[in-house]
């Protein structure tokens, strides 16, 4: 019984700052100023629509780099001697622990026509990157800010599976590739899932990037929140239902790829 | 006589400099059970690495069938190993486990319907049958031990490598494995390569029982051989119970021991020799104090079911004796060996660091087990003092 005490602060914050603001949103978006009941908000969110698909597919892409950048990184690291692996660790993590707008306004003065990649670019006589300002550019922001929890994830999962299985198939007739196909890779899986929702979700409601990368011209639905609530489109309803929808679709998503990770591989979600 | 099939060529292995294998010669013969025995750290399970291929020898040749292999990938050997934790993969079920190594095979690719006709086959083999859709969490440490087995089987290997199989299973459990291990390796008509520590084990299965330490072959032979004729004071008190005391050997079939000589069976050492004598604790026989051809005091006694485990005190140097009658403590008594009780083995190494009962019960676990500490020894040590190195 007293064990449960100590869930007690807990429960207490997730009442306060989780299930009391979920429920907040749900009244805001079945809402009108008047405080009378409509489902007007949502029919207002159709013409959003092309900032729904934008938002999730430049998540997607993101999330997708990340894999492809952080999957064969974490496998590199695993196969590195313990202090080398601590030191890999560090490397990745130490970004964090700078502030995000930071860091995303180094990127805007490393990307920029007169950026430094642009310089380097005319050193050897070839025409400046104009990339600042478009799709591209969020994506390399929010790979850049989000690598780093696909990357985790995924080393932690892949350092723990026992060296002995890998033999173990090894001995059994694997080739290398054979032994990643059917040992490495699924029993990475559940790490994968875990780094796919630690990115996706970020950076499909960032806004930060969005107007700092990408000039603010193509909005995402972070932007959109924002602006219903703190921008000059002053609409909270409407910021409420739109925060609402996304999570739904974010929810089904990731319902969607569990699907594909039975068992104990499951990702992160509610 | 057998088809030699693997055979260890001068190999030697150094880990960072520390050598774990030293110069080590040994083959192995076709269709045998040969168990590699040791205490922990001596070289056995390297032994084994380099044979499965997990490991290459710094020095030295391994030959398959005559071929030099020092460089065949693992999966390209014609072995197959049981890993000391089974190494089962968690991620696939039971049939899939043993399905592994079939799937794998190239040429000819195996059909599903004999893939499954050879994994059930196996798994009758090992008495798993109906277990082929568990999960291998949900099994018990020996049915995933079976499981093990079977999928190392399961390929038809030539050779099959248990590094430690039994060493997680309690003591019943290790008896039935040890009794169905040595009938599936008879039934298969397979080369079985056993590591492990436990003497009993490796007296109880093997036809051959390889003794090691400190990376170094100690003796070869078979388990009766091993038990009667230890080469050195090192395999008498590993395998098995010892009392080992200076000797000096006198003639052929006459030895010297406490200042007394006696008959023995052995032959073949200088004259004057001085050697190692082995007298097992159940060579022993107590004798009423007239007849006795030594006299000591029982210092302590021990109740072990089938017998007592009596510590005698013979001029200060105490002995572990077996027994069916019961001595009291601080009673005389008289003991009588026969000519084949006695042992007698070259000076080594080892000699004077085993076979001393003087600090009983606190040590006697100790001795038992792998782990095996000559400072303590030393310090406890009385009588015996002999060391040569």
């Amino acid at each position: 019984m007293k064990t449960k005490l100590f869930a007690v602060p807990y429960i207490i914050w997730m009442a306060l700052f989780v299930c009391i603001p979920i429920v907040l949103i749900v009244v805001y978006a079945f809402t009108n100023d008047a405080g009378a009941f409509t489902f007007e908000n949502f029919k207002g969110m159709t013409s959003y629509a092309s900032v729904f698909g934008r938002s999730f597919l430049l998540a997607a892409i993101a999330t997708i780099i990340c894999i492809l950048i952080g999957y064969p990184l974490s496998i590199v690291m695993s196969k590195f001697p313990s202090n080398w692996q601590k030191i890999f660790t560090m490397l990745i993590m130490l970004p964090m622990w700078m502030n995000f707008l930071l860091r995303t306004y180094a990127w805007m003065s490393i990307l920029e026509k007169t950026g430094l990649i642009s310089q380097l670019l005319g050193l050897v006589g070839l025409p400046p990157l104009d990339i600042i300002n478009t799709n591209t550019a969020v994506v390399i922001g929010m790979v850049y800010n989000f690598l780093p929890f696909m990357v985790l994830p995924i080393y932690s999962v892949v350092t723990k599976i026992d060296r002995s299985l890998i033999e173990a198939a090894q001995d059994l007739g694997a080739t290398p590739g054979k032994v990643f196909k059917k040992v490495t890779l699924p029993l990475s899986l559940p790490g994968v899932l875990s780094g796919i929702t630690m990115v996706f979700v970020p950076a499909v409601s960032t806004f930060v990037i969005s107007q700092l990368l990408g000039g603010g011209k193509h909005m995402l639905l972070g932007d959109l929140i924002e602006m219903q609530f703190l921008g000059t489109a002053y609409n909270p309803h409407l910021g409420s239902a739109i925060a609402l929808v996304m999570m739904i679709i974010v929810i089904i998503c990731l319902r969607i790829m569990n699907r594909f990770g039975d068992g104990e591989g499951q990702a992160v979600i509610l | 006589m057998a088809k030699e099939l693997i055979r260890l060529v001068n190999c030697s292995m150094a880990f960072d400099g520390e050598v774990v294998l030293d110069n080590i010669n040994i083959y192995f013969n076709d269709k045998k059970f040969l168990t590699l025995l040791g205490p922990s750290g001596c070289g056995k399970t390297t032994t084994l690495r380099i044979i499965g291929g997990f490991l290459k020898p710094t020095s030295g040749d391994v030959l398959f069938d005559g071929v030099r292999i020092n460089d065949v990938p693992p999966h390209r050997r014609r072995v197959n190993t049981v890993f000391q934790k089974y190494a089962l993969f968690p991620h696939l079920d039971v049939f899939e486990n043993i399905a592994f190594g079939l799937r794998l095979q190239k040429k000819p690719k195996l059909a599903e319907a004999e893939i499954k006709e050879r994994v059930l086959e196996m798994l009758e083999v090992v008495n798993l049958k109906g277990f082929e859709h568990r999960q291998v969490s949900s099994l018990s440490g020996g049915q995933q031990q079976r499981v093990a087995i079977a999928r190392a089987l399961v390929n038809r290997p030539e050779v099959l490598l248990l590094d430690e199989p039994l060493g997680a299973l309690d003591m019943r459990l290790r008896k039935d494995m040890q009794n169905e291990l040595k009938r599936i390796q008879q039934a298969m008509g397979i080369t079985f390569i056993y590591v492990t520590h436990d003497q009993e084990e490796a007296l109880s299965m093997s036809d051959t029982v390889v003794v090691m330490n400190e990376g170094k072959i100690q003796q070869i032979g078979t388990p009766e051989d091993i038990y009667n004729e230890p080469k050195n004071a090192f395999v008498a008190d590993f395998i098995g119970e010892s009392n080992i005391v200076d000797g000096i050997m006198h003639e052929d079939g006459v030895v010297e021991i406490f200042g007394r000589k006696f008959k023995c069976l052995d032959s073949g050492f200088d004259p004057m020799e001085p050697v190692d004598v082995v007298i097992r604790p159940e060579d022993v026989d107590i004798v009423p104090l007239k007849e006795g051809m030594l006299t000591g005091l029982v210092t302590n006694v021990t109740f072990k079911g089938v017998h007592y485990d009596i510590i005698v005190d013979f001029k200060g140097f105490k002995w572990l004796i077996q027994t069916t009658d019961f001595c009291p403590v601080d009673s005389k008594i008289g003991i009588k060996i026969d000519p084949d009780g006695f042992h007698v083995m070259k000076k080594s190494k080892y000699s004077g660091m085993f076979g001393d009962y003087s600090s009983y019960s606190d040590e006697y676990d100790e001795i038992s087990d792998s782990e095996y500490d000559p400072e303590a020894e030393e310090e406890d040590g009385q009588g015996g003092g002999y060391y040569e190195d």
